[in-house]
């Protein structure tokens, strides 16, 4: 029977980091680079939590989870409000659209 | 558990932060209340910044920790001389801004808003005193954070232009990235370690079973993070659209501040984390972990070199001075290149430089486009023959960002290199020397424009408000008088190099 350990878990953080990243570099709408970002926070409380719990931590990994949980969405809202604001002016939320501002 | 009596310790400990929350609640109420006339709020945010920056004062020469778990001998949060140091800076930088507010077109547009620019400005600068004394790395996380999401709204507040909305879009993305980056370097230490304190950290990375490869990563991860913030290379992509797209004062604010507090941040971090001890001659002993001197002396350079050569052939005078301040990061990095009490000096003596020569010429820049409506240096043709003061004055900020003497600007330059050349790392100073020759070009080629050349229509004259002239002058006054009287600063920042360490 395969016991689920640490190394499970970090596979799996490895995975939504590099998807994470990877969406961050090819995706061309703002939304989606949003939800790229996203995947890489949610990695990162993967790593926490599971290090927390394997490692004999302590809480100390699950509370620091939360906080980065509540940030996440202030975060999503403050961004989602500036991609709005971008749909306004350019009518469009295209990150290789948006590039008036060059020398 | 917490006990009581340390709880109340630790309150009276961060009094400046609580006093500089206090008065951002009272900013909101007062836009709440007074909704009909908001004239009142700048006052009320001068007043409360006048207020934190005295608390301040109070706490030169204290040392503590604040949240302090009980029977350990370190906390959350360090009250040193250092942080002083920098949170003075900052608070120099925020009464300048809300002066420079008063004056600017772009803010005076938006004045039915101006209670929330003012609330989230002093959230910005809540965020820098966390940044500044944080020790353990989820506050400082939450701090970045905190500082990052109000100056993300800030660099697109007025939606005056095209301009303003790009550039929130482009910090927030790439700011976003970075933090993202810099929370799984956290996560990985935290599994290293099971700590989130730098100084649990520090002593447990000295065991030497330690996995290497996972410290570097996660300190490659860590300094993505910290990088984007004092907008060094390969992160500083950000800073030329932002500063071009934000509002002036915005840009004046990031461009001084948020780096400061960066820097301040960068320091504490590989100081508390990374070093063993700090021997007689105040040189740091560097943890056998990671090679932190080599990637800052590559990082520093390339940030410098990057930052000179782009700004050659920029013609927006914001963008030409986004790229000089990337310039002078790289610059800045170099005292922490030296990992010596002498080096930190030099940053210290730096950075008080700085903040007054880049503030002098974002403000005059602002005061020029608030008539001319442009910031493209062929506007500026003739201006420094109808507009002398203008004129002369930033010829001044422009000279002393070179760093040619009588200025200030040759003071903290010549203390960098001092540090440099007693490091015994004169390849990197003459590499730093020739980087400042290249800089001349693109601060001279403004003068030209001003002095030189002959306009094809005829120029404005631009009258400055008494205020703004008194503002100007102030700000002249200091690079001339610490360009030659500079031993008081220099002896500020002796006395504040007293950093908690081990």
């Amino acid at each position: 029977m395969l016991q689920v350990g640490l190394t499970h878990f970090l596979i799996v953080s490895a995975i939504l980091f590099s998807l994470g990243i990877y969406g961050i570099v090819t995706r061309k709408n703002a939304v989606m680079v949003l939800m790229g970002i996203e995947l890489v926070l949610n990695s990162a409380n993967i790593n926490f939590i599971a290090f927390s719990k394997y490692g004999n931590f302590g809480l100390s990994g699950q509370v620091i989870a939360l906080f980065v949980i509540i940030l996440a969405a202030a975060e999503a809202a403050i961004a989602l409000a500036i991609v709005l604001n971008i749909y306004k002016t350019f009518s469009n939320v295209n990150v290789d659209e948006i590039d008036h501002l060059k020398e | 558990m917490m006990a009581n009596t340390n709880l109340y310790q630790s309150l009276s400990l961060i009094v400046p932060e609580i006093v500089l929350t206090v008065v951002l609640l009272v900013l909101v109420l007062t836009d709440l209340i007074f909704h009909k006339d908001k004239k009142l709020i700048p006052y009320v945010a001068l007043a409360g910044i006048l207020l934190t920056g005295y608390f301040i004062l109070n706490q030169f020469g204290e040392k503590g920790f604040a949240f302090q778990p009980a029977l350990y001998t370190y906390g959350m949060v360090a009250i040193d001389s250092f942080g002083v140091f920098f949170k003075m800076i900052v608070v120099v930088a925020t009464i300048f801004i809300i002066f420079f507010s008063f004056g600017s077109e772009e803010i005076i547009k938006i004045k039915d808003r101006i209670g929330e620019y003012y609330a989230l400005i002093f959230g910005m600068v809540l965020g820098m005193f966390f940044m500044i004394s944080a020790t353990d790395l989820i506050l400082i996380y939450l701090s970045m954070e905190l500082m990052s999401l109000s100056s993300y709204v800030l660099s697109g507040f007025t939606k005056l232009r095209e301009r303003n909305s790009e550039a929130a879009l482009k910090y927030l993305l790439y700011g976003a990235i970075s933090s993202g980056l810099m929370l799984f370097g956290i996560s990985l230490i935290y599994g290293l370690t099971g700590s989130t304190n730098l100084y649990v950290i520090n002593s447990l990375i000295q065991n030497p079973h330690i996995n290497l490869f996972t410290v570097a990563f996660a300190s490659i991860l860590i300094f993505a993070g910290i990088g984007y913030k004092i907008s060094s290379a390969p992160f500083h992509f950000w800073t030329p659209d932002v500063y071009e797209g934000a509002p002036i004062t915005i840009t004046a604010f990031l461009s001084v501040a948020s780096k400061a507090a960066g820097f301040a941040l960068l320091i504490r971090f590989i100081r508390t984390t990374f070093i063993s001890y700090a021997d007689a001659n105040g040189m740091w002993q560097m943890i056998n972990v990671f090679d932190w001197k080599t990637l800052l002396i590559a990082i520093s350079i390339l940030t410098m070199t990057l930052g000179n050569f782009s700004a050659l052939w920029q013609n927006n005078m914001k963008r030409m001075l986004a790229y000089s301040s990337i310039a002078h990061a790289g610059y800045l990095l170099l005292g922490l290149v030296v990992l010596s009490n002498q080096g930190l000096l030099a940053i210290l003596i730096y950075f008080s430089v700085y903040l007054i020569m880049n503030l002098g010429a974002f403000l005059v820049v602002m005061l020029i486009a608030n008539k001319i409506g442009s910031e493209d240096i062929h506007d500026y043709n003739g201006l420094g023959i109808t507009s002398p003061f203008l004129g002369v004055s930033l010829a001044i900020f422009l000279v002393s960002l070179t760093g040619l003497p009588p200025t200030a600007g040759f003071i903290g330059k010549l203390y960098l290199f001092i540090a440099l050349v007693d490091a015994k790392m004169i390849a990197v100073a003459v590499i730093a020397l020739l980087n400042s020759v290249v800089s001349l070009y693109y601060y001279i080629r403004v003068l030209k424009h001003m002095f030189l050349t002959k306009p094809e229509k005829e120029t404005q004259t631009i009258t400055t408000s008494l205020p703004n002239t008194i503002l100007v002058s102030v700000l002249v006054a200091a690079i001339l008088v610490f360009g030659i009287y500079f031993a008081p600063l220099v002896d500020a920042a002796t006395s504040c190099l007293v950093m908690l360490g081990l």
